[in-house]
């Protein structure tokens, strides 16, 4: 299936070529406005980024494999990032993590059969005096978790009663992207 | 969310923080009534631009982003007339570990931000600004955003502001993982599209930036500091911190780990380590003895709980072979091990070195598996001396000082505590036996270090 911006998008992309004296410079926030439609940046998504922008798909591809954020294969409904770094560390982000691996049978970087949650370590998410924290969807700060507390987000989150009524809203609006 | 509307320390001095504790203190309208917003923008579209630098200058102003560079004194280097645009960015990308100052800054206060950006903007002749916003602050990039289109729409931004006759865009650009794009010309390369990967310099970007335009890149914490100084004077900025050119003015620390009281805090600048651990944070966990702390993120050698008695300002610290850095403070307690801190500390900066220097590249991961193979029970004691070896030729020798700042730490470690690496080292014609497992946690460690002392009859 053949990929193109949807209206709104279009009409952010017109937007932010007025923003910079470069073309090239939208790339980023242009790839950030992709993925949140499509969920990853898929092949199709890149070549027709790479058409818009007189940029060959290897070229972007080759920029986007620098950033962690960006995603060459699809992800869970919950990708559930937790923070690895030291302060996390000291105050217990292994033991999320444990917890996270033993109720979801996943190891990082992997996602579930049903294609519900994703777990992925991720650096300092500066929020280091509430460690430790997770981040799901890039969004939601889940913060002092305990493996008891991990437990109930995901459980919450697995029953369909949602841990981030916060993240709910802002989709509800059309206001994610 | 994270909104923690904490009333003040008493020891605290909010300045760039005040107004943090006000319901909906990120919109206009309450900034406005109650933070004194954009009166120093207005005054700053009316001043003479080396008016506001020198001020800037006289005020003791230095860069909260890690270096510690004077303000005005950098803005000074932009020439006077320059064939190509200049530009204003704003380093937003905080990732230094322990820092999270600038996410509540953004969060709560993005005005005073764009207040400050303002009065830059116009001291430096920048008629276009961006703010480089870590991708995953997303609350952080909406209130920016919305921000800035508040402050479009009162006239405070685009054409002919406060009917100065100049003009100013701003835009906000978002990151997208990747902590090296917090290393100015790595932003610089990542805003114009790229990989992030730091620049050679010179030519530095006050000369030549983005878009190859003379560029000024200061830190969230940095430019909202500037609004005070318009405000009140360079005299009063430098009297809030030590009073001299080098000890001005106050900061946000970030304080995590092993405190009582973890948080931001704004405190003048040359307050005491200990009095800010001990007074304003609560001390240590109970039961708990300090050890020792990063004083300014995670690339900053540690100091020992023997030498908190120090004054928290960039000149002190650096004489102690430590620094100031982001103000960010992690505190390690009496459980920790250091040789696990190392090692972890290792691990961030081998994932997130850049790759195009040697040194770093390789340097960064071979410390980090000695370090791990330390850890696991299975190293030597050469294996310290190679890390000692790996840290000295890692520094100074590559584009930016992301090597340095994983080999001084660890350089650090390694000499105040160099008895916890020894302690875990096997010895080396002794027959190879089973190892208790590291659990991943510091109390692994420290029981692999109680037995490795035990069978050593070691004390
Ligand atoms: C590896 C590395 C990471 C950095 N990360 C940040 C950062 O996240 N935020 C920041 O403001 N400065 C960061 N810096 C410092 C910037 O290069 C630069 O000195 C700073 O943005 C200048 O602003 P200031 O003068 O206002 O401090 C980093 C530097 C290095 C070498
Ligand atoms: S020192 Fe490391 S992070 Fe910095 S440019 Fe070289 S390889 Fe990249
Ligand atoms: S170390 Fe986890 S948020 Fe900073």
């Amino acid at each position: 299936m053949a990929y193109k911006f949807s209206a709104k998008t279009e009409d952010k992309f017109q937007w932010l070529l007025t923003r910079y004296p470069k073309k090239d410079a939208v790339l980023l926030p242009l790839l950030h406005l992709v993925q949140e439609e499509v969920g990853y940046l898929s092949p199709e998504a890149l070549s027709y980024v790479g058409s818009r922008l007189e940029l060959s798909p290897a070229r972007i591809r080759e920029v986007a494999s620098f950033y962690s954020m960006f995603k060459m294969n699809p992800k869970g409904k919950y990708v559930l990032q937790v923070c690895q770094t030291l302060s996390c560390y000291l105050a217990g982000s292994e033991s999320v993590i444990a917890k996270i691996k033993e109720m979801l049978g996943i190891k990082e970087g992997e996602t579930t059969a049903d294609g519900m949650f994703s777990l992925e370590r991720v650096e300092c998410l500066a929020s280091c005096s509430t460690a430790p924290v997770m981040q799901i969807n890039n969004w939601e700060y889940h913060e002092t978790l305990t493996a008891e507390k991990t437990k109930t987000i995901v459980d919450e989150l697995r029953s369909g009663k949602c841990a981030m009524p916060y993240y709910a809203e802002r989709v509800e609006s059309g206001g994610v992207a | 969310m994270t909104q923690k509307m904490t009333a003040p320390h008493p020891l605290e001095n909010r300045i760039v923080l005040q107004g943090f504790e006000l319901p909906k203190s990120w919109t206009l309208k309450v900034f406005e009534a109650e933070c004194g917003g954009y009166v120093a923008a207005k005054k700053a579209s009316k001043m003479e631009p080396d008016a506001i630098t020198n001020l800037v200058k006289e005020s003791g102003l230095r860069g909260l982003g890690g270096a510690g560079f004077p303000t005005g004194t950098k803005w000074s280097f932009i020439p006077k007339n320059p064939t190509k645009p200049i530009y204003l960015v704003v380093n937003a990308d905080e990732g230094e570990p322990g820092t999270f100052k600038d996410r509540q800054i953004m969060e709560h206060l993005p005005h005073r931000l764009i207040d400050g950006m303002i009065c830059a903007a116009m001291a430096i002749r920048s008629k276009t600004a961006y703010i480089y916003i870590r991708g995953e602050l997303r609350l952080a990039r909406e209130r920016v955003e919305a921000a800035v289109e508040e402050a479009y729409k009162a006239g405070y931004l685009g054409k002919d502001i406060f009917g100065s006759g100049r003009d100013l865009d701003i835009t906000v650009h978002p990151g997208a993982g990747a902590y090296i794009c917090g290393e100015e010309t790595g932003l610089i390369e990542s805003l114009e599209g790229d990989r992030g990967q730091p620049r050679l310099k010179p030519p530095f970007p006050a000369v030549s930036g983005a878009f190859g335009g003379p560029t000024i890149v200061n830190n969230v914490e940095t430019l909202s500091q500037v609004p005070g100084i318009l405000n009140n004077g360079a005299e009063w900025f430098l009297k809030l911190g030590g009073g001299t050119l080098r000890t001005a003015g106050t900061h946000v620390a970030s304080v995590s780990g092993d405190v009582q009281r973890p948080g931001f805090y704004e405190i003048p600048v040359g307050m005491k380590l200990s009095k800010l651990l001990n007074e304003v944070c609560g001390g240590p966990l109970p039961g708990r003895k300090f050890k020792a702390c990063y004083p300014g993120g995670s690339s900053s050698p540690l100091l020992k709980a023997d030498e908190f008695e120090i004054a928290m300002d960039f000149d002190s610290l650096g004489a102690a072979g430590t620094m100031m850095g982001s103000g960010a403070v992690i505190v390690l307690d009496d459980r920790r091990s250091i040789p696990d801190m190392a090692m972890r500390t290792a691990k961030f900066y081998a994932h997130e070195s850049c790759g195009q220097c040697v040194p770093c590249r390789e340097g960064t991961r071979w410390v980090h598996t000695l370090l791990k193979r330390l850890c696991m029970g299975q190293g030597t004691t050469k294996d310290i001396a190679k890390i000692i070896d790996a840290c000295s030729n890692m520094q100074g020798r590559t584009i930016c000082v992301l090597a340095d700042a994983c080999a001084m730490p660890i350089e650090s470690m390694l000499k105040k505590f160099r008895s916890e690496f020894e302690a875990i080292t096997k010895n080396e014609d002794q027959v190879e036996h089973t190892l208790p497992q590291v659990s991943g946690q510091s109390a692994g460690l420290l029981n692999l270090i109680r037995t490795r002392q035990q069978e050593r009859g070691q004390k």
